[in-house]
């Protein structure tokens, strides 16, 4: 199934803004999350098709998530 | 008061008064310049330095501002924009707390910051740059951290909170004392070239999407600090949805999120629905 993958503010750098993948169906957010090595930790907001969503969230055909990293500075 | 609006309506220029008749008023009827800027607004007269709101701000409603009170949680980058902007409107009460001084690393980006004042509370430096700007308006310093003890006293009588904080922690701590007492409470974050911000009306629960249970205490900013710029674009953003707050004016960024890269120069917003948030990092 395809899914489309969004990242935000510092996840862009050096891997994408928006990218199409083609993943197995039951994949979970935190499979992405591992597949485009982002840290864990760093993760704030994520959406999947623009609804607050657990990393234990399976996608499906058609899906797009989105990912934020946390910001807490002031 | 009966005659001290009598005399402002003496010195006055058109529906202006200049701030030296301010100041003349209070001297002479020995009252504070702002108990005078109230007595002027109640007359509907507009003290001079607030007419270029007047096309955005009434008389009425510059007096509305000057009634309200406004809890500034940090005095950093966030807060010291903020209390600036306060004063500057005519905010009349803001209560300012941190805990902090002022370190060299703070000089890149906090109005409040100088060279003079390294070492010194930022909540000190937030009464005398007041001072020197607005007169009218009041500070209340308190230079302690916010908690869950003095969260309420803090808070009492607030008509806005500003979230200008610095880790997830006190932040959801603040919000939940927001939700508490039915204060409505203006968020905002920032981190390098990005930014947040979100506002919790009465009634509402944002903290769950923001900051999703298990998040660490900190964000990306432990690694990418923060420029002169983004405390400034934020903390605007802040004090205008506390102006529209405490004016019943306009439609907050309320149930959204406004995630800013200035960067890219892209402005996203996320919803923040009603109703519980997923979890599973805890």
């Amino acid at each position: 199934m395809r899914i489309t993958v969004k990242l935000f503010a510092t996840f862009r750098k050096g891997r994408f803004d928006a990218e199409v993948r083609e993943v197995p169906p039951g994949t979970p957010v935190s499979r992405i999350v591992e597949e485009v090595d982002l840290p864990e930790k760093e993760i704030g907001i994520v959406l999947v098709n623009s609804r607050h969503a657990a990393l234990s969230r399976v996608l499906a055909d058609g899906d797009t998530l989105a990912i934020f990293p946390l910001v807490g500075g002031g | 008061m009966e005659e001290v609006r009598a005399f402002l309506a003496t010195c006055a220029e058109g529906d202006l008064l200049p701030w030296a008749a301010q100041v003349a008023a209070a001297d002479r009827f020995r009252r504070t310049v702002g108990s005078v800027e109230e007595a002027a607004l109640e007359r509907g007269l507009m003290p001079a330095r607030y007419q270029r709101n007047r096309r955005t701000i009434s008389i009425e409603e510059q007096l509305k501002l000057f009634r309200s009170r406004v809890v500034i949680v940090g005095a950093g980058g966030l807060g010291g924009y903020v209390v600036e902007e306060l004063a500057r409107l005519g905010v009349g009460t803001l209560v300012v707390a941190d805990p902090d001084t002022f370190e060299e690393h703070n000089l890149n980006r906090q109005l409040l910051a100088l060279p003079a004042n390294l070492g010194a509370p930022k909540v000190e430096a937030a009464v005398e740059r007041v001072s020197r700007i607005n007169p009218a308006v009041r500070v209340v310093p308190l230079r302690s951290a916010f908690s869950r003890e003095n969260g309420a006293e803090l808070l009492s009588g607030a008509d806005a909170a500003v979230d200008a904080l610095d880790t997830v922690t006190a932040r959801v701590e603040l919000a939940r004392a927001c939700r508490e007492l039915g204060v409505p409470m203006v968020h905002g974050a920032i981190a390098g070239w990005y930014g947040q911000m979100a506002t919790q009306m009465p009634g509402e629960d944002i903290t769950p999407f923001i900051y999703p249970p298990g998040n660490e205490p900190k964000g990306v900013e432990t690694v990418l600090g923060n420029p002169s710029f983004t405390p400034a674009v934020v903390a605007s953003l802040q004090v205008a949805e506390v102006c529209k707050i405490l004016l019943g004016q306009g439609r907050s960024l309320n149930r959204r999120l406004l995630f800013i890269n200035l960067l890219e120069m892209e402005f996203e917003e996320v919803p923040i629905p009603s109703g519980a948030a997923p979890k599973d990092r805890e």
